[in-house]
């Protein structure tokens, strides 16, 4: 089914800010805003739930704190124990200083690179993947916010755009 | 402006009295003889009591009269340390705060400048402070009490039996006279820095000319150069000395960690308590986010020193670097752990949601922890070297810890009435009004 959407650009993220508040208490609904780079209080204007990556960073510590202590256990105590520097190698808990680093950076590899990856997966990107953005000057210095059509009128909802700022309004029919 | 409250006048009274009486008790239970110490354990551990061995009698007796004047020893070390404990423990907090102060200038920050006169007020202990601590050194250096184990001079006396060549290969650096000479020249260049820069922030209120912000800025730049110097080679002198076989190569760092933490806990404390009494309007929610993010920070920097020092001393395992964690996981395993626990475990767990930052029950309960713990801290580095075994956290230590609370407090809070509770002359206060994290 084919809906309406508008794309109304701006070319300040002041003024983007501002226009956000006035379309949300004007009861208009946005779709997507493009953008060149992150706009600090967008989405907060948007309205968009707060982020729960912090929470899965934790999660991907702890699993990493896991896996060295476990990697560690096996090379070092249980496969080959080794001696270095006559250190006790027959226990983990003597030796575990000497592991302290280890466990440090794979929390803080595992935490990094899986959050990367969720954000990855989250935001739907992976290499080769065709780019979304439907004007090529957000990639420069314009600003693009979707507003949805739906039912309302477009004369009016154009007027509304032109008056919170938009530099240039565009009515565009969305296959999908 | 700000009044001191009477109750608050007399709860810092409370604490002082009852701290000094307990420092008094102290001074009075200090063995003044070997039978007296000998009393003491009987009446403490009757079952430890060593019989003399009946074969050779006379060199048992010998050894055993050795041991006990060396518990005498201890137990008489163990009021000066504990004094000497709080006394620096508070004064850090007042030297952080200072440094903390410089870094604000010299980096001419936007958020902080409604604190600043919360921590001009903090800063005000440091001069009290400076005055117990060199009282204190001068103490030691004329040999009223023997906390300094360096400080006696057979150890520097080839033909004694106490010669001790590692220690007398030090003595240009410890000895008594450059020792008191250091000392009053970081004591005389932190505090001068202080009376300037209180001067000039008081100015700048006045006069709303941005000169006196540039000569603050000059001052605390050229201050921050002088501070990390001299607060590395103070705690060679003032804490590093008690062991003076060993040594650390960050211990300056390890030092100011611990300093730095306890002084943004202590402006994050004194500023969640002005504001519920209503006073410093302007702070908001941001600034105590930002204050918790620095007692987070400070936490993790503090355990990656510590652990830094630890590990590469337990993996190299050489005697003189080893004995110092030796002597402190056999003698002070639970202070020694537990206080890591307390400045790395607490912190970590209880501040790293970013939500519970700005809840202000939540930074006080953590900023108690991360107290309670540097004082342990303290505590550990200092008690091994002068009281050795015969350690306790009593009368002594609690009433030291109490008396210097209540003169810290009374302290503060009196500079705090001083001038307004807002430094409107700063150039960024209206950035700092509106921060906004």
């Amino acid at each position: 089914m084919a809906s309406k959407v508008i794309h109304a650009i701006y070319n300040d993220d002041d003024i983007l800010i501002e226009a956000v508040k006035d379309v949300r208490n004007a009861h208009y609904n946005i779709g997507e805003i493009y953008t060149p780079f992150p706009v600090h209080g967008l989405e907060k204007a948007m309205g968009l739930a707060p982020t729960r990556i912090a929470i899965t960073a934790f999660m991907y510590g702890i699993v990493g704190l896991a896996v060295s202590i476990v990697m560690m256990n096996y090379i070092m105590i249980s496969d080959w124990p080794m001696d270095i520097g006559g250190k006790p190698s027959f226990s983990y808990m003597q030796n575990m200083p000497a592991f302290v680093p280890i466990m440090f950076e794979l929390t803080v590899f595992f935490a990094a690179h899986l959050m990367v990856i969720t954000f990855y997966l989250r935001s739907k990107l992976w290499p080769f993947k065709k780019a979304e953005n439907p004007d090529l000057r957000t990639t420069d210095d314009h600003f693009l916010m979707e507003v949805e059509v739906a039912n309302h009128d477009v004369e009016k909802l154009t007027k509304f755009l032109y008056d919170t700022g938009a530099s240039e309004i565009n009515l565009i029919e969305k296959e999908d | 402006m700000y009044t001191l409250p009477n109750k608050l006048k007399l709860f810092a009274f409370i604490f002082m009295v009852l701290g000094a009486i307990g420092m008094i008790i102290g001074f009075m239970n200090a063995p003044s003889s070997k039978e007296e110490v000998k009393e003491k354990l009987a009446n403490h551990n009757s079952h430890e009591i060593v019989s003399p061995n009946d074969s050779n009698s006379e060199v048992a007796a010998h050894e055993e009269d050795a041991h006990y004047e060396h518990i005498m020893h201890q137990m008489q070390n163990r009021p000066w340390s504990a004094l000497y404990v709080s006394a620096f423990f508070f004064f850090m907090i007042a030297l952080g705060a200072l440094a903390f102060y410089a870094i604000q200038y010299a980096a001419q920050a936007g958020w902080s400048p409604v604190l600043f006169r919360v921590m001009e007020g903090i800063t005000g202990y440091l001069l009290p402070g400076s005055l117990i601590m060199f009282l204190l050194l001068v103490l030691s250096a004329f040999h009223v009490n023997h906390i300094f184990h360096w400080m006696n001079a057979e150890l520097f006396d080839p033909s004694s039996d106490k010669y001790d060549a590692l220690i007398a290969g030090k003595s240009t650096w410890l000895n008594e006279t450059t020792f008191l000479i250091r000392a009053a020249i970081y004591l005389t260049g932190w505090n001068v820095y202080r009376y300037f820069s209180r001067k000039y922030s008081l100015k700048l209120d006045e006069t709303n000319d941005a000169h006196w912000f540039k000569k603050n800025f000059k001052l605390s730049a050229g201050f921050l150069v002088f501070f990390i110097v001299t607060e590395s080679m103070m705690s060679w002198d003032w804490i590093m000395g008690f062991d003076p076989h060993w040594f650390s190569t960050l211990f300056g760092w390890y030092v100011f960690s611990g300093m730095i933490v306890c002084a943004i806990t202590v402006i994050a404390m004194v500023t969640v308590y002005l504001k519920s009494q209503g006073y410093l309007e302007y702070v908001n929610d941001s600034h105590i986010h930002d204050l918790a993010k620095y007692m987070f920070g400070f936490s993790i920097f503090w355990t990656y020193l510590w652990f830094s020092q630890f590990m590469l001393i337990w993996y190299a395992n050489i005697p003189e670097e080893v004995t110092y964690f030796v002597t402190r996981i056999e003698d002070y395993n639970l202070p020694f752990f537990g206080m890591v626990a307390m400045n790395f475990v607490f912190p970590i767990l209880l501040l790293m949601n970013s939500d519970f930052k700005r809840v202000n029950w939540f930074v006080i309960l953590s900023g108690i922890v991360i107290l309670a713990g540097h004082y342990m801290d303290i505590f550990v580095m200092v008690m091994p070297a002068t009281v050795g075994k015969s350690w306790f956290i009593g009368i002594p230590e609690i009433g030291a810890l109490l008396f210097f609370f209540g003169l810290f407090v009374y302290v503060v809070f009196s500079t705090l009435t001083k001038a307004p509770l807002i430094a409107k002359g700063s150039p960024f206060i209206e950035e700092s009004k509106h921060f906004h994290y």
